[in-house]
């Protein structure tokens, strides 16, 4: 139960736990490895490696916010990036003059966030209009979508961009590597939305209760459609950084990120059953994760163990979250208490 | 009346349970004897479903005796309790809708005999049985989530009579039946009456079932302050009773002699629901709108605030027809609706007091870049909160840590806070407490004198005839009565509903 | 078992499901002759082992309330670690004590999702979805990330049993592994749990509502810990015989297949509230799933759309009964 007279303390938040386990992760690393792991090489491939599957996880985390989940991420990404190759790899050639070259790359990327549009209004319509389960519709939907990706390149990749495709994700911006501001930018973004417009608000009330938010005059199905058209049209982004940093497109690239990303908004503290989910807190997360991850590479940890700490960084934090500690105790000291 | 009799099934003494500084029981005496139905009234929070929880083993009492058929029980848990025969019949009933129905009342007795394996003849045997106790006819295969309410209440009732119940304890058991269903839970009752079955029914509303009862307790704030036969009270007595004073509400002012037509409802109609409705509603005035639980009131209700689609008529307000179907367009149209079940359709319990205030408001203090403008939003929500005077001592706690009434309050401000045209309100009182109620009474006056339209949706006739103008009465989705506040009575009302 | 032609007979998704297949069916020998044969029969059974012994496990923890996606992993963990313990202390290990081991690496597995879910009380997605990557991780790391396919020989002479085999006239080739006894145990046993025994029907009870299920004082946590011990235990069987028919322990197998394998229970009726599934519906949806991996071509449709279809397939399968439901609901408002 609540305890109103307590006053709001940021460091009960669950986001402040996080802070300190991303403090910890990075300074653990730093004393084990200081010379390599605090090296401005490696300080910067990890800024160019997390954005990508990163943006996928704000795209989780705002459907998550409504108590929804949407599988079809990966789905999208790889479709739009495959749209966006094949328009470049057709009407784009490398030896194309330059301005011409970034006009089609413009395009391409147009086209990428149409096609995320697009199927974000299709999940939100299979949820909103037929009511489907989030989790059904967009398991189905990213069948859909991967399957036209295969179905376009024949499962092949896609190859042979002009020059400045390679831009979004190798380049640096005043020193900033590009994926890394694409991802900064979104974050705050999204961060704005949630808490700072009506939107935002809406969806967090909808997530807390949505038989509420019916009777409080919430236009439900508008808002779905919203949240699942702008999940949609980051998961393009994202592909568009994956095509750019792989110089190609397939339509099983990134398969690994689906789980990672829904992984990573839970770890950063977002409620999966909707109401509750903070950006700040899905970033402390990504940075714990990328910090934990090229911390073990250095220290010649296997890339499987990676897998192996993010799922138990995840179980852990859920046991101290939902106090999973204090009801393992009750359990055993009163073994016959029914709730 | 508490002297240990050998007739007595259970016996409770002297009962106090304390919760961390509160006292819910303060030295309750209890007795049910056997075959005997008990009506156990309250408010909410006067004690009785802590009562209830000590008698079922779920809580254990902080002081006091307690025996079943003659044995002291020191250590009362939920299994000896229902070894002994106690059973608790919840309001949700605690059935599996996926089930079947003699899968559902046979569970616990084959749960109790131990078995490994699931006897399905035996269960079937053991369920039909119990069906043939009750002495009614429903198909043993059929799935409880395909079932009305009060069959789902049978099979409830034939659950604990499989588990050898002596003692039921039915919780609110006639809210959501109607006329003809609960005098058949009534012949029921008798039976296993005749049968040596004690009950005891626990309620807030008790006229319906004080005929079959034999004796009356009354708990306020955890005391025991009335009991008595059951032959000598009546619906007055026991609100007296239970509220701890004679209900002399004001009466609403009367609606000014020019009030215009605020909302007109020509020939609506929904399948199943309700009928050809048609009313008016003044401006300043307030309409009560009563029938018993199925009589389409609640239907009729989202309907009006476009939660329902109707299938035929017209809403207007100010002239101008409100689409139907459509809560959105509802509140454009300033039409405002406190649903009776807070918990789950009115608030959000887990956010705060002000954003469950703000979210009616989002739109208005948006500014043109699609900001919030937080401070303007906050604070327009705090002074709403202050003007219905809701008591919490910081407005950015959840909204769950509020009393019942303030809650309501706290749903109320939120319509209020988009000065809406007309307000429905289905059951505004519903699980407050008394001197909230008063206040929530008063608001409403207060509002009507303002020139809002309300239409109060409610089965408490005190509240009707305290607040409204004009009370309408609706039997099987159709408006068979009209009554004007002024001359109404609770006889009259009464014998309206019934009629 | 409700009688077959029950009044919901025809709005069940086992109906639907069963029309599906019936109409892929025809369409499929209308093109091909060749299709209604022996050898396809053998050949989509073959397919259906796996993902049934799975579909099964998944459909289990469906009907409990719950989702497990960690399966995969624990069978891949399960079939690889037996065979390596095997190669490693006894090659000539018999292949019946292969599969115990492999059945309790399963189950122990599970029981550390039973222990997450029921002890601490968390949400079943989530545990799974953490114990999916520890178990895979696990694996990768400490015990191998070669593909093992020197297997101890007593598994391959398992994957080389068969009850039956011959050539059609038309002269292709049928079998029919004893795997496939595998996964009609499987079935029965479960049958017999979910329907003859009070720890089945307070599975359906648990699922059917939590808090009846505590009032009436089922064991709620000793039932959801059996369940996802059960379903472990079947993730190591059929990880398992995935290994001996492939004869090839590869640890990156399976893994992945986890979303399919609910698709087709889903499918199958099983709805993701709790409550609801029947084996004749999941077996029905691996079924179509399967079909429509191996037999998308003989329609006419490229293999390449096979994903379409299948992604298709559970849009209108559940979109359907979904749809079907909330006009059901705005009616009676």
């Amino acid at each position: 139960m609540t305890t109103p007279n307590q006053k709001k303390d940021f460091t009960r938040a669950p986001e402040f736990r996080l802070l300190i386990i991303a403090i910890a992760v990075f300074a653990f690393m730093a004393v084990l490895s200081p010379d390599r792991f605090l090296s401005p090489q490696n300080l910067t491939s990890m800024a160019f490696q997390f954005p990508e599957f990163a943006i996928l996880a704000l795209a989780m985390t705002i459907t998550m916010m409504t108590g929804g989940i949407d599988l079809s991420v990966v789905g999208v990404s790889n479709l739009s990036a495959v749209i966006a190759a094949i328009i470049l790899t057709q009407f784009a050639d490398p030896t194309m003059a330059a301005g011409q070259s970034l006009m089609w790359l413009g395009l391409a990327m147009v086209a990428a966030l149409c096609i995320g549009a697009i199927a974000g209004l299709i999940n939100g319509s299979l949820i909103a209009f037929f009511g489907l389960p989030p989790i059904l519709a967009t398991l189905g939907s990213g069948l859909v979508f991967t399957g036209f990706a295969i179905a376009m390149t024949g499962g092949s990749a896609v190859m042979g961009f002009p020059e400045a495709a390679a831009w979004i994700g190798n380049e640096r911006l005043l020193g900033i590597p590009v994926p890394l501001i694409v991802f900064a930018v979104l974050a705050f973004g999204l961060h704005l939305l949630l808490t700072r417009t009506a939107f935002g608000l809406r969806v967090t009330m909808f997530g807390a209760n949505p038989l509420a938010a019916l009777y409080a005059a919430v236009d439900i199905n508008r808002m779905l459609l919203k949240v699942y058209v702008i999940a949609g049209m980051l998961a393009s982004v994202a592909g568009l950084v994956i095509m750019s940093r792989a110089n190609s497109a397939k339509a099983d690239y990134g398969s690994s990120y689906l789980l990672l990303a829904v992984l990573i908004a839970v770890l950063g503290g977002v409620n999966p059953y909707g109401g509750y989910g903070r950006v700040v807190g899905v970033v402390l997360a990504v940075l714990s994760m990328q910090f934990l991850s090229s911390g073990l590479n250095m220290l010649q940890v296997s890339n499987f163990a990676r897998e192996l700490i993010w799922g138990a960084l995840l179980i852990f934090v859920m046991v101290i979250n939902t106090n999973g500690l204090a009801v393992f105790r009750a359990a055993l000291s009163k073994p016959t208490k029914s709730s | 009346m508490s002297d240990v009799s050998p007739d007595a099934f259970i016996d409770l003494a002297g009962i106090t349970k304390r919760y961390a500084g509160v006292t819910a029981l303060d030295g309750v005496d209890f007795t049910v004897n056997h075959g005997e139905a008990v009506c156990l009234a309250g408010e909410n929070g006067s004690g009785k479903s802590t009562l209830i929880k000590i008698i079922s083993g779920v809580e254990q009492a902080t002081e006091g005796t307690i025996r079943i058929g003659g044995d002291a029980q020191p250590v009362l848990n939920p299994r000896i309790s229902a070894a002994a025969g106690v059973m608790v019949i919840f309001q949700d009933f605690s059935l599996f809708p996926n089930l079947t129905i003699y899968e559902n009342i046979a569970f616990s007795t084959q749960l109790t005999g131990g078995k490994r394996l699931f006897e399905r003849g035996k269960a079937r045997k053991v369920a039909q049985e119990a069906l043939d106790r009750v002495g009614v006819k429903i198909d043993l295969d059929a799935r409880v989530e395909d079932l009305p309410v009060a069959h789902k209440q049978l099979v409830a009732i034939c659950r604990a009579l499989a588990s050898k119940a002596r003692l039921i304890i039915m919780d609110e058991p006639t809210t959501a039946l109607t006329e003809k269903e609960v005098s058949a839970l009534l012949g029921i009752i008798r039976r296993l009456k005749e049968d040596g079955v004690a009950v005891i029914f626990v309620s807030h509303k008790l006229a319906e079932v004080l005929e079959v009862s034999e004796k009356v307790v009354v708990l306020r704030n955890g005391k025991k302050v009335a009991e008595g036969p059951a032959s000598e009270f009546d619906t007055k007595s026991l609100t007296r009773h239970m509220t701890g004073r004679d209900v002399a509400e004001a009466r609403p002012s009367p609606v000014i002699a020019d009030a215009q037509t605020l909302m007109s409802v020509r020939d609506l109609s929904k399948d199943g629901s309700f009928d050809n409705i048609n009313f008016e509603l003044m401006s300043g005035e307030v309409l009560g709108i009563t029938g018993l639980l199925g009589s389409g009131r609640t239907s009729l209700a989202k309907a009006l605030f476009g939660l329902i689609a109707p299938d035929q008529g017209t809403i207007t307000v100010d002239g101008n027809p409100v689409p139907i179907g459509d809560p959105v367009a509802a509140s454009h149209a300033r039409i405002g609706y406190v649903p009776e079940d807070r918990l789950t359709e009115g608030l959000f319990l887990s956010q705060s007091i002000v954003r469950n205030v703000a979210i009616g408001r989002l739109d208005e203090h948006t500014s043109s870049a699609g900001f919030l403008n937080m401070g303007g939003l906050v604070a327009e929500a705090a002074d709403w909160l202050k003007r219905l005077k809701v008591k919490a001592p910081d407005i950015e706690a959840p909204v769950q840590s509020l009393s019942g009434g303030n809650q309501q309050r706290v749903a109320l401000a939120r319509w209020l806070s988009r000065t809406p045209r007309v307000l429905i309100l289905n059951g505004p009182s519903v699980g407050v407490d008394v001197g909230s109620k008063a206040d929530i009474h008063d608001i409403i006056r207060e509002l009507a004198n303002e020139g809002i339209g309300i239409i109060v949706i409610s089965d408490d006739l005190p509240e009707l005839l305290a607040t409204c103008h004009r009370i309408l009465v609706m039997r099987e989705g159709k408006i068979t009565d009209e009554l004007a506040g002024g001359v109404a009575t609770e006889e009259k009302l009464a014998h309206s509903l019934a009629s | 078992m409700s009688s077959l032609f029950s009044k919901d007979f025809w709005t069940r998704n086992e109906t639907l499901v069963a029309g599906v297949i019936v109409l892929f069916c025809i369409i499929a020998t209308l093109s091909d002759p060749q299709f209604l044969s022996v050898t396809t029969l053998s050949d989509l059974l073959r397919a259906s082992i796996v993902i049934g012994i799975l579909a099964v496990g998944a459909m289990l923890v469906l009907v409990s309330g719950g989702i497990d996606v960690s399966f995969t992993a624990i069978a891949v963990f399960a079939m690889y670690s037996a065979s390596v313990l095997a190669l490693a202390i006894w090659p000539d290990m018999p292949w019946p004590l292969i599969f115990a081991i492999s059945i309790c690496v399963g189950a122990a597995l599970g029981a550390i999702n039973g222990v997450f879910i029921a002890v601490f009380g968390l949400p079943t997605l989530i545990v799974t979805l953490g114990t999916l990557s520890m178990f895979r991780g696990f694996l990768l790391t400490f015990i191998g990330s070669q593909r093992i396919s020197a297997l101890p020989p007593e598994m391959r002479d398992f994957s080389r049993g068969v009850i039956a085999r011959g050539t059609t006239e038309a002269g292709s080739f049928y079998s029919f592994p004893w795997a496939l006894v595998a996964l009609i145990a499987v079935i029965l046993l479960t049958w017999f749990i979910l329907h003859k025994t009070m720890l089945g029907r307070s599975i359906y009870a648990i699922g059917g509502s939590l808090e009846s299920a505590r009032r009436l004082g089922i064991n709620v946590k000793g039932t959801q810990f059996f369940v996802y011990v059960y379903v472990g235990a079947l993730a190591g069987l059929a990880g398992i015989i995935h290994g001996s028919v492939g004869r090839m322990a590869d640890p990156f197998s399976l893994v992945g297949l986890e979303l399919s394998v609910i698709a087709a229970v889903v499918l199958g009726g099983a709805r993701l509230i709790g409550g609801y599934g029947t084996l004749t519906g999941t077996l029905l949806g691996v079924a179509l799933i399967v079909i429509v991996q191996n037999s998308l071509i003989v329609v006419g449709i490229p293999t390449t759309w096979q994903s379409v279809t299948i992604g298709l397939l559970i849009l209108i399968g559940t979109g359907v009964p979904a749809y079907r439901a909330k006009r059901a609901a705005a009616r009676a408002g």
